[in-house]
């Protein structure tokens, strides 16, 4: 049974070139309580979370950082989901989005995810698949720090 | 022989591999080469007919093995002019090459006052073998600088290199630029205050000849797998009186003359720096990497990827005016390492892009992190040619630039949603 070849287009849809173009949240956050920062060490690609957290949820959230058209459109993309929720529910969707990238989980929530679903393609990519989960790897050491402060 | 590379291809059997429905374009043999029949046959006939562990078994096996083994050690000393082949010690690659001399040289030689002078051209594995070892030894690490062509700034060598300096240690063909360096200079001015001078020759002796003798180098390594040999081994030469000086490195087997139980005396050079069974078969394919390479003569292949490079150069610029082409501009200064970036497209995007169109390429830091930061770079893509590149595959390499490049730039003009595949459920599973 032959698995069909991954198409360029899949992986790069026109919401993520979007996003890469016209990134949102990006730069720096004042006032912001915690700043965590990763990188991908196969490309070099940095990411930075910056965040304030009240009353138990995502206040503010801003993201800066270098990286290729999959890393960075995936933060962005990231900032606008997580912005105003709660804590708990942040966290339960970071989970939730990388368990579906790394081709865990009933992958048919895709379509759950709005702007989030164009990422679905990289799941056929196997090294791009770091690109689309460090910031949201960012977003949880952000967070845990954040919770650890107050 | 005259160099025929049609005919080179022809020994290579996975050239003819197919990549997403194209004729597979290979253009990573910085990071590791292809393997010739040769090389491959050569592994495949130690196991099928002269397997045995060597120097320790007293039957025709073991004589056949060890014969092979030793004969490959002879072929490298000749293909690097090495004064003898007690000068070779086999290792896994030049990062254990680099390692073994930090963790027994280094670490016997350098303290604190000291000083050894990298370059910022340098692979990770000529920075962090000496970043470990200075956490005991606390010697200070200096840096030598690269001007606007990612040329080593050789005027910086009268400062750093000084009357504490120990050790200058630098690669001869910049891995991630593809700069050669000028090493003699730093040679020289590492013997002027008495210290040694490593060489990491990891991209260099696979593509142009290389005579320790003459550079009167005290060490000199390379890898195997990146000179049409197989992965796993390596080669460490320095010349006798330093490897003489130089504490074992690990201890077992092999390595020792007598053991009992209060101490062990240590066997002569080079197996003192062996210890264990070595991995011969991949020592035995290198040796006939090493014969493939010198009748093809390493003149002949230096000319060659000259050939590429400058051709490189010239299809490059002519075709994209918004491309950049790190290194010298000068193909005689650089070797077959075409480090590029286009302004809006990250270099992992335009490997992705080159992948799907069967062109392999690196794209990445590689392994030159804290250059790449002062270059104020994520990365680079990279493409890096060897004997059996063709000049055909130069134009399918910009070819494949160019519709990258057409491909960033058309995205967000489409008016119409990109037909997204559907991805049948079998493909879904993890």
């Amino acid at each position: 049974m032959a698995i069909p070849e991954p198409q360029l287009d899949d992986l790069y849809q026109e919401i993520i070139v979007d996003h890469y173009r016209n990134p949102r949240n990006k730069g720096p956050l004042p006032d912001a309580m915690v700043a965590c920062q990763q990188d991908n060490p196969f490309c070099g690609d940095e990411i930075t979370v910056e965040l304030r957290v009240e009353d138990g949820v995502v206040s503010d959230l801003m993201w800066d950082g270098r990286g290729c058209s999959i890393s960075l459109s995936s933060a962005s993309m990231m900032s606008d989901e997580l912005k105003g929720k709660s804590v708990d529910e942040a966290l339960a969707f970071a989970a939730h989005f990388r368990e579906l990238m790394q081709g865990k989980g009933d992958q048919s929530e895709w379509e759950e995810l709005g702007d989030l679903e164009a990422l679905k393609g990289v799941t056929k990519f196997a090294v791009r698949v770091k690109c689309a989960t460090l910031a949201w790897a960012t977003f949880e050491e952000a967070l845990q720090q954040a919770q650890a402060h107050s | 022989m005259t160099f025929n590379v049609e005919a080179i291809r022809e020994d290579f059997p996975i050239l003819r591999r197919q990549v997403h429905g194209r004729q597979l374009v290979y253009l990573d043999s910085a990071n590791t080469s292809q393997k010739p029949n040769a090389v491959i046959n050569a592994i495949s006939d130690h196991y099928r007919n002269h397997n045995a562990n060597i120097h320790r078994a007293n039957h025709v096996l073991g004589e056949e093995a060890t014969a092979a083994y030793e004969g490959a050690r002879e072929k490298v000393a000749r293909l690097i002019n090495a004064p003898a082949s007690e000068n070779i010690v086999f290792t896994r690659n030049i990062t254990e090459a680099i390692n073994l001399v930090a963790r027994t040289w280094g670490a016997a030689n350098l303290h604190e006052g000291d000083n050894i002078v990298l370059t910022q051209l340098e692979h990770h594995s000529n920075i962090v073998p000496w970043y470990i070892l200075r956490e005991q030894n606390r010697f200070e690490i200096r840096f030598i600088e690269v001007d606007d062509r990612q040329r080593l700034r050789t005027e910086q060598i009268r400062d750093m290199v000084d009357s504490r300096t120990k050790l200058v240690a630098l690669n001869h063909v910049s891995n991630s630029m593809g700069t050669i360096n000028p090493v003699e200079e730093f040679i020289e001015a590492a013997h002027r205050v008495g210290a040694l001078c490593l060489i990491d020759g990891a991209q260099s002796v696979p593509h142009m000849p290389v005579d320790v003798q003459a550079l009167d180098a005290d060490f000199y390594g390379f890898t195997g797998h990146k000179a049409l040999g197989p992965t796993g081994v390596g080669v460490l030469y320095a010349k006798r009186e330093v490897l003489e000086g130089m504490p074992p490195f690990l201890g077992g087997g092999e390595m020792i003359r007598r053991v009992d139980f209060e101490s062990a005396t240590w066997n002569d050079i080079p197996w003192k720096f062996e210890a264990g069974t070595p991995n011969i078969a991949d020592v035995v394919g290198l040796g006939a990497a090493v014969d493939y390479l010198e009748a093809l003569g390493l003149d002949n292949v230096r000319d060659h990827e000259r050939d590429l490079t400058a051709y490189a150069f010239d299809t490059l610029r002519t075709r994209f005016n918004d491309l950049k082409i790190y290194g010298p501009n000068d193909p005689d200064e650089h070797a077959g390492i075409l480090s590029l970036n286009f302004p809006e497209i990250h270099p992992h995007d335009l490997g992705q892009i080159l992948d799907s169109r069967g062109i392999a390429v690196r794209a990445g830091h590689h392994c030159a992190q804290p250059l790449m930061r002062t270059l104020g770079i994520a990365g680079t893509a990279r493409a890096s040619f060897h004997v059996y590149n063709t000049r055909d595959e130069v134009d399918a390499f910009a070819d494949g630039l160019e519709a990258a490049r057409n491909y960033f730039s058309d995205l967000p003009m489409r008016t119409v949603a990109p037909t997204a595949v559907p991805v049948p459920a079998e493909a879904q599973q993890p």
